[in-house]
């Protein structure tokens, strides 16, 4: 099937949580309305004409300037039956975004929402163990939004490069490189 | 599975001793781990009733630097993805960027870029089987492995300069030509690749009884699992399903070579052990030499083009998104890229095939004693540069 | 020492037969230097060339240099590649683990000063040299084994001058081979 046939069958089914769709573009896509995900995804899943077996990706994507400001949530398919790909999408507002989890559809959906959640802040109802994956258990904030600032210090430690690397590497020096110490070792065995 | 083990643990419950299960942390510096992992066990005498892994101890921000550099700035940041096959994130990377852009580079480039990707592959899993039987408790393969790797390394630092990050796939083509006698010194690594270190490969490692002994029934992964939770690559084709991007959705020509999907058939034991795994990689060693031969073939026929010839000036993707996919050493490799017409990437995501795969350890890991869990990291051939990104 | 002639071995006409005058410091730090066992400490692509120089071809045996897997039985950790915050308290953990003299080597560009990713990395140490004090330092991307052996060399160097019998009120860093009477050596900072 290739993507309109795909996109009609879903809005054969489910009419108006189809919110929009680009069909033209080089990775097809479909959005859902955020509050009807599990069902389109399991639908997605489960019939026999689309049977996406495989999760391929799930991603999170910030978008603060467009109108409205939101964040995405993008899910490739796959199919394993007919060599097929798809994408869904859910627009979520940036503050408290929420979405039901697929996790007990495809069991990878767990690992790929802790990421989103760690570097996003997208909440994934219904996810058994909704904790940060990548970055520490105590760190503050999630990077990948677009307004992130690095801190100063976490535990003591530099995160932003400290004023003095920066002007090192604007003035055009390279960092960490000579003066080089040209004395070969075990000098005292050459033959004097 | 019932574990030898189980039994033990009922007599000791008679004689009425109190046993309790121990939680057993493995890592993050651990000989073993193949870098950076965390293993929370929680073991019941020597078998294992529950795993948890812990990553992160490697994440460098490739996605935060992908939106503040701009494209030909990504390739150095992909590359130490996944360190120990390079050729292949970049390969990912540019094909992605080339789709977006409508690019198609000559076929002399793209029969490089198979060249590229090929020996790399063999020497990606050189290191793979080579540390892997070190872990298991053989050290000598992998000296020998790692020898012949070199020789590979040697190709291709003469053509590009680096060792092991090379930068050398570009979007629409490739860095450096492939110097005078290129192809001669490609033939004799070849010829003594297929004549001695394969056949002593298959003598020493996997016709060796001890190595079948100990993985043949370990870690058995089902192919409904492996879809589940997304598996791909070896890690999938030793659970007994071919697939392979090569030969499903090919991409730089792969559709002009002939060669065979390694699938692990289970010769002794269930289908889909760490045995399987490791035969894939194995097999797919000989298969990729299959394709170099091809290539060199090719490349003797055709005449040398520029490589740069369809390298644009500025990278500038028109607005849009895409999800390009390939198969790396260690799975199929995605990249999902939204470009808002700017020379930066405006979001850059990586499925890494290792994270899928360590994704289903947990399930892969109960009930099998410690020494398997080792057995078990290895046959998923993971690198954690790829998972934490 | 006679002039040019057949290659000559190092203790050749230096002593009277069966006396070897030398004094206790060299004795100790000459037997030290040629049998450093390092913990292998690899993180990320450093590692891998860390490996590429203990296998066959750019061998590290030859030197005496052994990897070990536990801190507990090494003089020297090898800090190949990056060393990211979550990591950090391992890092310094494991170098309290090991006993006295101990030495690290930082190697690579990540270890050095935060590498490639120094800039945008809000998760990256910038150089381990943050949690533990580094006497030798190799830079590359990643170095060659040609460099991590010339940066080891260095530091066979450096473990020469050692003085052992004297108590030293510091390991390394700055105050290397300050002594507790008030007379400070220059300090020495080496870069191979």
């Amino acid at each position: 099937m290739d993507a309109e046939e795909i996109h009609h069958l879903l809005v054969q089914k489910f009419g108006d949580a189809i919110v929009a769709a680009t069909l033209d573009a080089a990775t097809p896509f479909a959005v859902v309305a955020a509050h009807r995900l599990l069902e389109v995804a399991a639908f997605c899943k489960h019939d026999h004409a689309l049977a996406f077996d495989n999760l391929m990706c799930l991603s999170g994507v910030d978008y603060p300037k467009e109108t409205p400001p939101r964040l995405e949530v993008v899910y490739h398919l796959f199919s394993h039956f007919h060599f097929q790909t798809f994408a869904l999408k859910v627009h979520l507002p940036r503050e408290n975004p929420s979405v039901a989890s697929v996790e007990s559809l495809w069991g990878v959906a767990n690992w790929h929402e802790r990421e989103a959640w760690d570097l996003f802040g997208i909440v994934f109802t219904g996810h058994s163990d909704l904790r940060r994956i990548l970055l520490p258990d105590d760190w503050q904030g999630h990077p990948l939004r677009k307004d992130w600032q690095d801190p100063d210090y976490y535990n003591g430690m530099h995160v932003k490069p400290t004023a003095q690397m920066m002007d090192r590497v604007l003035q055009g020096e390279r960092i960490g490189v000579g003066p080089f110490d040209f004395t070969p070792p075990n000098r005292d065995l050459e033959p004097s | 599975m019932t574990s030898p083990a189980a039994g033990w643990a009922r007599d000791w419950d008679e004689d009425g001793l109190d046993t309790d299960e121990m939680v057993i942390n493995m890592g993050p510096q651990h000989p073993a781990t193949h870098g950076v992992l965390r293993l929370e066990l929680r073991t019941d005498g020597e078998v294992v009733r529950g795993a948890r892994p812990h990553i992160g101890y490697l994440h460098r921000c490739f996605e935060k630097h992908a939106e503040n550099v701009d494209y030909p700035g990504v390739m150095p940041y992909a590359d130490r993805m996944d360190y120990v096959a390079s050729m292949g994130n970049t390969l990912g990377f540019a094909l992605t960027v080339e789709q977006l852009m409508g690019i198609d580079p000559s076929p002399y480039v793209q029969t490089i870029r198979v060249l590229m990707a090929e020996l790399q592959r063999i020497a990606s899993h050189a290191v793979a089987v080579g540390t892997y039987t070190m872990d298991i408790g053989a050290f000598t393969p992998f000296l020998h492995l790692l020898r012949d790797r070199e020789k590979i390394l040697d190709l291709f630092e003469w053509t590009c300069g680096a060792r092991l990050l090379y930068n050398y796939n570009w979007v629409g083509g490739v860095s450096h030509d492939l110097p005078d006698g290129f192809i001669r010194a490609a033939r004799d690594f070849l010829r003594e690749f297929d004549s001695v270190t394969f056949p002593e490969l298959l003598d020493l490692i996997i016709h060796n009884k001890i190595f079948v002994k100990r993985l043949a029934n370990v870690g058995v992964c089902a192919p409904e699992l492996a879809i589940s939770y997304d598996l791909t690559g070896p890690n999938l084709r030793g659970s007994g399903v071919p697939r392979d991007l090569r030969k499903d959705a090919p991409y730089s020509s792969y559709q002009q070579y002939d060669f065979d999907v390694a699938v692990g058939v289970g010769q002794y034991g269930p289908v889909g052990s760490c045995f399987d795994r490791n035969w894939v990689r194995v097999v797919e060693m000989r298969e990729s030499s299959k394709i170099v031969h091809q290539a060199l073939d090719r490349l003797e026929a055709m005449e040398k083009a520029d490589v740069h010839e369809t390298v644009p000036k500025r990278v500038k993707p028109p607005k849009g998104e895409v999800y390009g996919r390939s198969e790396a050493p260690r799975g199929q490799l995605g990249f999902y890229l939204v470009s808002d017409g700017g020379i930066m990437p405006y979001r850059l995501k990586v499925k890494s095939p290792c994270f899928t795969a360590m994704s289903a350890f947990h399930h892969l890991a109960k009930g099998m004693m410690i020494a398997d869990v080792v057995a078990l990291i290895g046959s998923l051939d993971i690198v954690l540069g790829e998972i934490d990104r | 020492m006679s002039g040019p002639g057949p290659v000559r071995g190092l203790l050749h006409d230096r002593f009277e037969d069966g006396l070897v005058v030398a004094s206790a410091d060299q004795l100790i730090n000459w037997s030290r230097k040629n049998s450093i066992w390092f913990m292998t400490f690899g993180l990320a692509c450093c590692a891998i060339e860390m490996m590429a120089t203990g296998a066959s071809r750019y061998d590290l045996d030859r030197f005496g240099i052994m990897p070990r897997g536990t801190p507990r039985q090494s003089d020297l950790m090898i800090v190949a590649g990056t060393v990211t915050l979550k990591m950090a308290t391992r890092v310094k953990r494991l170098y309290e683990q090991m006993a006295e003299p101990k030495y690290v080597l930082s190697m690579g560009s990540c270890a050095n000063n935060g590498g490639p990713y120094w800039r945008h990395g809000y998760h990256v140490l910038k150089g381990v040299d943050e949690v533990v004090p580094v006497d030798v330092y190799v830079p590359g991307c990643p170095p060659r084994p040609e460099a991590l052996l010339y940066g080891l060399l260095k530091l066979q160097e450096k473990i020469q001058e050692d003085r052992v019998l004297r108590k030293r009120a510091h390991t390394v860093g700055s105050l290397a081979g300050a002594t507790l009477d008030g007379a400070a050596d220059a300090p020495r900072e080496t870069k191979a």
